[in-house]
Parts: structure tokens; C-alpha cells; sequence
């Protein structure tokens, strides 16, 4: 619902609200202009009586002087028969320069109010002020949403970069975008007369008018009392009528007051309309509050941006959710797979297995975890797909699924298999999923396969979680889960270092030369990309078109390209690298991995990997010419065999790129594990995480849930844990 | 060229629709470009004595900005009713505004004036900008107005 309150009026009015929001900020210019502009009536008490006269002396054809909000005073008056104006010095009178309105300012403003249509456009403009307000409202209650709660509205944003752009600007210009599109509709009503301004009827025509031989205006005596701040608009009575009166209109009121004698005949004060129309109508324009004026076209800024980022998103859910081709009637389906899912990546791997499921010759219904039904009289099976977002919360489609459990009241004969997605930068990693799993276990539902976790849409896992799955059902399936992806590049090993053969891990670091990428290419955006360590290389083996993931060991900067790699029993991609010589090549391409990188700054950094974990944190350190403080934990099973990049890690040492090296071997006499090395080192691990340390653990998933667990027992007497370290993006983790 | 042709069934007693005493006739305010917004224009007839007697036109939907015509708003004591069926929009700077009603005989070599408010947004209000006596040898003479009206004829 919030969702289609903010992507309609967003799809629809987004070239309207910029063009809105554009104009509208070359508009917030003009009052700093104004400004910079005016010359300050530096603080000395005039009169308008004193100011006019001044005007006077130089110009007897004055007819009106009015006094702009920014303070600019301007003069119109009649000379040869000619109208004309000018600016004038407000303490001097003295002309400072011609008063010409800006033609550009009258095309702009013309444009921002009514797109040049009158009051048709001014009708549609009015429209857009309402779209941006919706637009605003439902952006903030989605964000809400979405970083788990008001309490974390300025919490870093995640997702993807159009995702984290659309929440970072949408989130900065809010107050600015709200203040400016309430104010409009204010506008937009009071040009429609729908609600009042408070402008004035004018004042009935004065019957006592003396008549007699007209004052010198600085002899005014209702002029001598009003302060120039206070003027708005003096108007002079005509040349030669001794009935005409003067017109003042000024900050609180407006009167006529009779030439000759010098006296207000008729006062009328500002009733509160006019006064809150004239506030609204600063706050719009900013015309007085220059500083506002430029904040508010700041906000405006945004908008265009928000407007391009926003319909990215869209665009991206929307091709990720695929139709599904050949859904089955649910009550005649034997096989249901219910997705959870904000982004839409969930739905494709639902649809990988939706189709592997039909070619096996199962009769599959996929639908939203939301329109979960009491029963499926055909069901044999269940799925249930589903990401986690918010701070561990449902995503859009399985809003109401817990609720909806509930109402189920007979538990189904069929088993359920429930697969989780998620990202485990989070510090609640598939949070939602063991909800639902225990809901569903609380129930007494059957299980067909235990809780799996995909971390950040992982094919591998995915497919992984298929070979499980084909054991489970005694069918043979193959997920094969294909998300776009990006050109490859063919990459020359240059050299290679084996370790490990001894103590049955045979581990090599990978060292390949940076594609060279013609001009073309690159302007294309087709080169091979910039990227650092921790980032993501993917590899494509023969014969496969899943890719695998290695975690990089180098920068753009190293020149080269390096990966760690362990050589898996029967594992393709893995025995293909390990059978590579300097000289032969491999498809690969960049993922970007932007959640795994040192904080900037210079507070300490603790590094924890073992086995191929320590590439990246290898590629950190050589990045660390800076020598901030670095503590490398490195975890293997034998120093003569599997202590990879052993010789650097001597060199960093004494160059001061790592401060200090703490190693644990298994498989040595008294073999030890990381997690063994962190509990010991705990009086100094809390000392450097007081200090605002951040941790970096890399490796496989039993050793990141083992170095949890023990920073978990180091952490509890500081009264903090991993979990809350996470939030802060000060635990993070590669774990695979 | 705008060209309004007013059918006027008006309640104004200046014009009376289908009578012997009374004559078609066509006014043409020309404004020159002075580089603003479209701009109000308010034509209506003083008498003799100065006093406002009616208006013929009013060029402008919007009734807020009428108190900007001030001569005009003094003069009908902003009563708003009284133009009711006899608005047009406001003239745009170098464009014309053309309307041809009936006058009555009677407004004419009597001491009658015809004036011209005009007022542009953001810029200098321009009251009686022109003041045409209403008489039988001033048909067809151009008379220049102050600020934005280049020329004002009355043709019968
Ligand atoms: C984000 C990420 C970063 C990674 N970084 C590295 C890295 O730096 N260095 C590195 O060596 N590997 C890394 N991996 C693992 C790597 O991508 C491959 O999974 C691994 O090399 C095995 O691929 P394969 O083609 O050789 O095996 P496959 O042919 O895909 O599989 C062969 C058998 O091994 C099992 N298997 C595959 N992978 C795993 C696993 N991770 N745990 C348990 N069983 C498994 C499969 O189920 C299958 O039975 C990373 C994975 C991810 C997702
Ligand atoms: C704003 C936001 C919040 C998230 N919160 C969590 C979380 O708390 N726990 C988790 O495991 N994953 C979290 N994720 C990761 C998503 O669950 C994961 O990327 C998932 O694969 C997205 O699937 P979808 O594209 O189908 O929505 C979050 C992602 C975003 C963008």
C-alpha cells in the first residue's frame, strides 16, 4: 500500500516534480542575490518620511517607492513623460543603479508556477506540489520501514547504490521538500481564492480630504512615525490633484494619509490571514530568510535525482520479478513455494525453482508469502523463500504472513522447506527466517529439510542448497540460478604460489595481470573495472555458467590481480584454477563488495581469516602504507605447510604496515584454533575496541560462527557484543 | 491580435443592447512590450464631474488583484458584481485587446471620460493610465498611454 502510494505518483509526476524542483531552485538564488545585492540600511533609524524626501530632492517625478523583502529600495517615477525606476541607496537616497526586472527571473518564476499554461499549468503545478508532499511523506514512513524502525532513520543505509542514493538524499532533503511542497499547495489554494490571503479590499475613498496646499512629504507626520523596515509600498499622490491622498502600505497595515495636513486618514491592520499568507509566501520564496530560500533549493536539488535513482529501483524489481511462466492452481498444485521478498531477487531464485520442480514433473504454484491459504488440498510440499529487511523484519511480500499462520488452524500433512536470504553485513542475518521457522515449528508443522541461509544471493549456496534438496526429494534437480551478469574479461595467470599439498589443503595464491582494456571499452564502461581488496572476482570454470566467488588479495593499485584459493575435492571451478600454469587464462569479471573494507580513519584494525580468509586481510595490509594500527589473527593447520603469504607477512612486519601477527595451527602438537588465540587475547582485544577498533573476520562459516562465539564471551564484560559491534559496521565479515 | 467581440446582454445602464439610442463601438488597447506579465486592464467611464459611473471591461480573472487597478477600485468600491459577465483575460505585453459593445448616445460630447487602469505583477501600478473624452470627433484618434498601453482608439 505505502509502496503504491510512493511509486505511483512517483512514475507518474517525476518529470513534473523536477522541472518543479529545478525552477525552483535557480528561483532560491535570487533572494542571496537580492540580498548580496542591497545596500544594509546599516542599522540607523530612518523614517520613511526621511527616505522619501531624499528621493524626492533627486527625483521630483517620484510616484512610488517601494521596498523589496531583502531590503532593496526602488523608485519609480516620471521623467519626460517617461516612466522609469531606480534603486536607491535606503540611508542616502542616492541612486545606486537602474531598476530593470530581470526577464529571466519572470520566465522562470512563469515556468515554476504554471509551465507557461495559465491556469491550467497553474493547476498541474499545484498537482506536483501534492505529489512531492505524497512522495515525501510515504519516502520517510518506507525508509522507517526499511532501516528497522524510526529509531534507525539515519542509520547507514543499505541495499544497492540507486537504493542507498534514493534513501541518503531522500532523507537530507525531507524537512526542506515537505516545508516546500506544503507551502506551495498553500499558494496553489490562495491563487484559486480557495482559502483566504487576507489581501485587503481597498480602502473606501476618503471624504475629508483637506485639500489645501500639499506638505513637503519629509514633513509628513504619519510618514515621520513609520520605520523604513516596516515600508512595503508608498504611493505618491498625483501631480496637481490636491484631492489625492497618499497610499503606504506597510509591514502591519496599510492607510492613506492627506497631503496637506500630514495625517492618516484611514488605517487598516493586516488581519491574521494576511499575515500568515505573507509568512507562507517567506517560507515558499524565501524572499527575507535568504538562507532558508537556499536550503530549500538545495532540498530541490535532490529531486531530480531521487526522481532518476527512484525509477532505477523500480525498474530493477520489476525485471527481477519474473512472470512465472506455467503457474499451477494452488489447490491443484502438489508443490507450493510461498517468497518473501523487497527487492525482488528472492522471486528468481523461486522461479530457478518453480522450473526445475516442473521439468521434474511436479505441478508447482508460486505465489507472495502473503496469500498463504488455510489449506492446499493438493500439496505435497511446501517452499517457503524468504529475504529478511528492516532490522529483522518481514520484507513487503510476507508482511502479514505471520498473522495470516495463525488463522491456519489444522497443521498440513505436506513437509516445508524454508530458505533463507540475506546479507550478513546485517547484524541480524536472516532474523525473519528463523522467525518464520519457529512460528512454523511452534505449530507443529513437518519439515523437509533444515533452515538454510543464502548470504547475499549467493548462486553457489543456492545451488548448493538444490544438491540437498535433490537428496531430500530422491530427485535429481539442478538449481542453476543465473542473476545478470556482467561482461567478463579473460585473465592471464602471471605466477603462482602452492601451499598446504602436506596437510590436505592444497591452497594457492593466484596472481593475474590486469586486462588491458582498449579506449573504446573503457568509455563504453565495458573495461575491466577499478577494485580493492575484499572485493569479489567472479570466475566462470568450463563448462559451467554459475559463477564462483574468490574474495581479492589486491588493489588497482598492486597491479595485479590476486586470489587465494583452496582446491576442493571434486569441486570444478576450484581443480580448474589448481590445474592453471603462468601463461594460461580464465573468464572473469569484478563484483564489488563495498561492506568489506577497512573504515576510513586510523583507528586500530583487527584482522581475523584462516585458511584462503587471510587473502583479502593480506590485501588490506600491503594497502597499509599509512601503518595505522593492523593485528592480524591467522588460523592454519601446519606453519611449514599452510601458513599462506608467510615471506609478505614477515616484510609487513618490519615495515610496519601490520603491527602484530597472533597464529594458531591445528595440526601441531597442542593445536589451536583462532577463536583459542582471541579468548587469550582478551584483556588487549578489549583495550583496542574501546579504542573504536573495528573487526574484519574472513573465511569459511564454521571458523566466522567460531570467532563470534569467542568474541562474544571477550566482548560481554565491555557490556557490548558482536551483534551490537555489527550495527555500528565495526564487526564486519566474508564468510563463504 | 486578440479580438473579443462583446455580446453583451449587460445590466449596465452605459450599454444598451439593440436600441435606437444607442451605437456599436469597437475599442482597441494596444500595449507595448514592456516586458512583463500579462497585464489587468480595467476600462470604465467617469462622468462630468469625475465621478464613476460603470465599467465596461475588465481584463483579468483573478478579483485579488483588482485592488492593484486602483483608480477602478476606489471608483466601484470594489464591487466585484457589478462585472460579472463582462471578464476577459489579461493582455499579454505587445498584444492588443479589441471589444465592441453598445454605447449609449447619450455618453457622448457630455462631459464623459473613458479611462484605462493597468497593472502588471511585480511591476509599478498604473491607475488612469489613459483618459479618453468620450465625444463624437475623438473616434479614430489614437491616445497614448503612460506606461503599458501604446495606443487606445474608440471606433463607431
Ligand atoms: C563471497 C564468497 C567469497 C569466496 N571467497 C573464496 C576465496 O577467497 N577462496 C576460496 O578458495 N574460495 C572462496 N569462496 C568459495 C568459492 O567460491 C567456491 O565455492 C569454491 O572454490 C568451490 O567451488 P568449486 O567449483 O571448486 O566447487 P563446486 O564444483 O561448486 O562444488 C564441489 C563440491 O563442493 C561443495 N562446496 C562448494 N563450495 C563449498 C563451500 N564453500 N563449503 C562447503 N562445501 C562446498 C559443493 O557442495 C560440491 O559438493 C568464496 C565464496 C563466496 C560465496
Ligand atoms: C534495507 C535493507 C535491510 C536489510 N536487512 C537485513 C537483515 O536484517 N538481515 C538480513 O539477513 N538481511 C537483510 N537484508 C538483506 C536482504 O535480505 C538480502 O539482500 C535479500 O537477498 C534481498 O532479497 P529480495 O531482493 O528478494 O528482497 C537487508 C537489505 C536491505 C536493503
Amino acid at each position: 500500500m505505502l509502496r503504491h502510494l510512493h511509486k505511483f505518483p512517483g512514475l507518474l509526476a517525476v518529470l513534473l516534480v523536477s522541472a518543479l524542483a529545478l525552477s525552483g531552485s535557480v528561483l532560491s538564488l535570487l533572494p542571496a542575490l537580492d540580498r548580496a545585492g542591497a545596500v544594509a540600511a546599516s542599522g540607523a533609524q530612518i523614517s520613511v518620511a526621511d527616505l522619501a524626501g531624499r528621493i524626492a530632492v533627486d527625483y521630483p517625478g517620484v510616484e512610488q517607492i517601494r521596498r523589496t523583502a531583502s531590503g532593496k529600495v526602488i523608485a519609480f517615477y516620471f521623467e519626460n513623460g517617461r516612466p522609469a525606476a531606480v534603486v536607491v541607496d535606503p540611508v542616502s537616497g542616492q541612486p545606486l543603479s537602474e531598476y530593470a526586472p530581470s526577464g529571466f527571473e519572470r520566465w522562470v518564476t512563469n515556468l515554476h508556477r504554471s509551465l507557461f499554461l495559465g491556469d491550467g499549468g497553474r493547476i498541474v503545478a499545484g498537482g506536483g506540489a501534492l505529489a512531492m508532499l505524497v512522495l515525501a511523506l510515504s519516502g520517510l514512513q518506507m525508509t522507517a520501514r526499511r532501516m528497522g524502525g524510526w529509531r534507525h532513520l539515519f542509520d547507514r543505509a543499505r541495499g544497492t547504490g540507486a537504493q542507498r542514493l534514493h534513501v541518503q538524499f531522500g532523507r537530507l532533503a525531507f524537512a526542506g521538500l515537505v516545508l516546500s511542497s506544503v507551502t506551495a499547495l498553500y499558494m496553489s489554494l490562495a491563487t484559486f481564492e480557495l482559502i483566504p490571503d487576507g489581501m485587503s479590499k481597498p480602502l473606501a475613498p476618503p471624504t475629508e480630504v483637506n485639500g489645501g496646499k500639499p506638505l513637503p512629504v519629509d514633513q509628513i507626520a504619519a510618514l515621520q512615525g513609520i520605520d523604513l523596515d516596516q515600508l512595503r509600498e508608498l504611493t505618491f499622490p498625483y501631480e496637481g490633484d490636491a484631492t489625492d491622498v497618499y497610499a503606504i502600505k506597510a509591514a502591519t497595515g496599510e492607510g492613506v494619509i492627506d497631503q496637506a495636513t500630514g495625517r492618516m486618514l484611514a488605517w487598516q491592520d493586516h488581519g491574521i490571514a494576511r499575515q500568515v499568507h505573507e509568512l507562507i509566501y517567506m517560507l515558499h520564496t524565501g524572499q527575507g530568510l535568504w538562507w532558508l530560500g537556499l536550503m530549500l533549493g538545495l532540498s530541490a536539488l535532490s529531486v531530480p535525482v531521487m526522481g532518476a535513482t527512484g525509477a532505477v529501483v523500480w525498474w530493477t524489481r520489476r525485471r527481477a520479478r519474473p512472470g512465472i511462466a506455467g503457474n499451477c492452481a494452488a489447490q491443484a498444485a502438489d508443490t507450493v513455494i510461498l517468497v518473501g521478498s523487497e527487492g525482488g531477487s528472492t522471486w528468481g531464485f523461486a522461479r530457478t525453482l518453480h522450473e526445475a520442480l516442473t521439468a521434474a514433473g511436479h505441478k508447482v504454484h508460486t505465489a507472495p508469502m502473503d496469500s498463504l491459504l488455510t489449506s492446499y488440498s493438493a500439496a505435497e510440499r511446501m517452499f517457503l523463500l524468504t529475504a529478511t529487511y528492516g532490522d529483522g523484519a518481514a520484507p513487503a511480500t510476507a508482511g502479514s504472513f505471520l498473522k495470516r499462520l495463525e488463522a491456519v488452524r489444522t497443521s498440513p500433512a505436506f513437509p516445508v522447506a524454508i530458505l533463507g536470504f540475506g546479507d550478513r553485513q546485517f547484524p541480524k542475518f536472516c532474523q525473519f527466517t528463523q522467525d518464520v521457522e519457529e512460528a512454523l515449528a511452534g505449530k507443529g508443522w513437518a519439515s523437509l529439510m533444515p533452515l538454510e541461509t543464502i548470504d547475499r544471493q549467493s548462486a553457489q549456496e543456492f545451488a548448493r542448497w538444490g544438491e540437498a534438496l535433490s537428496r531430500a526429494m530422491g530427485e535429481d534437480l539442478a538449481l542453476v540460478h543465473t542473476a545478470v551478469r556482467p561482461q567478463s574479461h579473460t585473465l592471464t595467470l602471471i605466477s603462482r604460489s602452492d601451499y598446504g599439498s602436506e596437510v590436505q589443503a592444497p591452497t594457492s595464491v593466484f596472481r593475474f595481470a590486469v586486462p588491458e582494456s582498449s579506449l573504446a571499452a573503457r568509455l563504453m564502461g565495458r573495461a575491466w573495472p577499478r577494485f580493492a581488496a575484499g572485493d569479489l572476482v567472479g570466475i566462470l570454470p568450463p563448462d559451467s555458467i554459475l559463477p564462483r566467488y574468490y574474495s581479492l588479495a589486491s588493489s588497482t593499485r598492486d597491479g595485479f590481480i590476486e586470489i587465494c584459493v583452496r582446491k576442493h575435492p571434486g569441486g570444478l571451478c576450484s581443480s580448474h584454477l589448481h590445474g592453471l600454469q603462468p601463461g594460461d587464462t580464465i573468464e572473469a569479471f569484478v563484483k564489488a563488495n563495498p561492506g568489506f573494507r577497512p573504515a576510513r580513519g586510523s583507528r586500530p584494525v583487527v584482522l581475523i581469516g584462516a585458511g584462503t580468509g587471510v587473502g583479502p586481510l593480506a590485501g588490506f595490509i600491503r594497502a597499509n602504507s599509512a601503518g595505522r594500527p593492523m593485528h592480524l589473527y591467522f588460523g592454519g593447520r601446519n606453519p611449514f605447510s599452510d601458513f599462506l603469504y608467510r615471506r609478505e607477512i614477515d616484510g609487513w612486519l618490519k615495515d610496519r604496515r601490520l603491527t602484530s601477527l597472533t597464529t594458531a595451527f591445528s595440526r601441531v602438537k597442542g593445536g589451536t584454533y583462532v577463536q583459542d588465540r582471541l579468548r587469550k587475547d582478551a584483556d588487549h582485544l578489549r583495550a583496542m575496541i574501546a579504542d573504536g577498533a573495528q573487526i574484519m573476520v574472513c573465511g569459511g562459516r564454521e571458523m566466522a560462527a567460531g570467532v563470534m562465539g569467542a568474541l562474544a564471551e571477550v566482548l560481554a564484560p565491555a557490556g557490548l557484543t558482536p551483534i551490537a559491534l555489527k550495527a555500528q559496521g565495526r564487526y564486519v565479515e566474508d564468510v563463504y | 491580435m486578440k479580438s473579443l467581440l462583446a455580446t453583451l446582454a449587460l445590466t449596465t445602464a452605459l450599454t444598451i443592447p439593440g436600441l435606437a439610442m444607442a451605437r456599436p463601438v469597437t475599442l482597441t488597447t494596444t500595449l507595448n512590450a514592456y516586458g512583463g506579465d500579462g497585464a489587468y486592464l480595467a476600462l470604465y467611464v467617469t462622468d462630468a464631474a469625475g465621478a464613476y459611473k460603470g465599467t465596461l471591461w475588465m481584463a483579468g480573472g483573478k478579483s485579488k488583484y483588482y485592488s492593484h487597478l486602483s483608480d477602478w477600485s476606489r471608483g466601484s468600491a470594489g464591487d466585484f458584481s457589478e462585472i460579472s459577465g463582462i471578464t476577459g483575460a489579461s493582455v499579454g505585453a505587445g498584444r492588443s485587446l479589441k471589444i465592441t459593445l453598445d454605447l449609449a448616445d447619450a455618453l457622448f460630447d457630455a462631459g464623459y471620460e473613458l479611462h484605462i487602469d493597468a497593472a502588471v505583477e511585480d511591476m509599478r501600478d498604473s491607475p488612469s493610465e489613459v483618459v479618453a473624452p468620450l465625444t463624437s470627433g475623438g473616434a479614430g484618434q489614437a491616445i497614448s498611454g503612460r506606461r503599458y498601453i501604446q495606443s487606445f482608439t474608440y471606433d463607431m
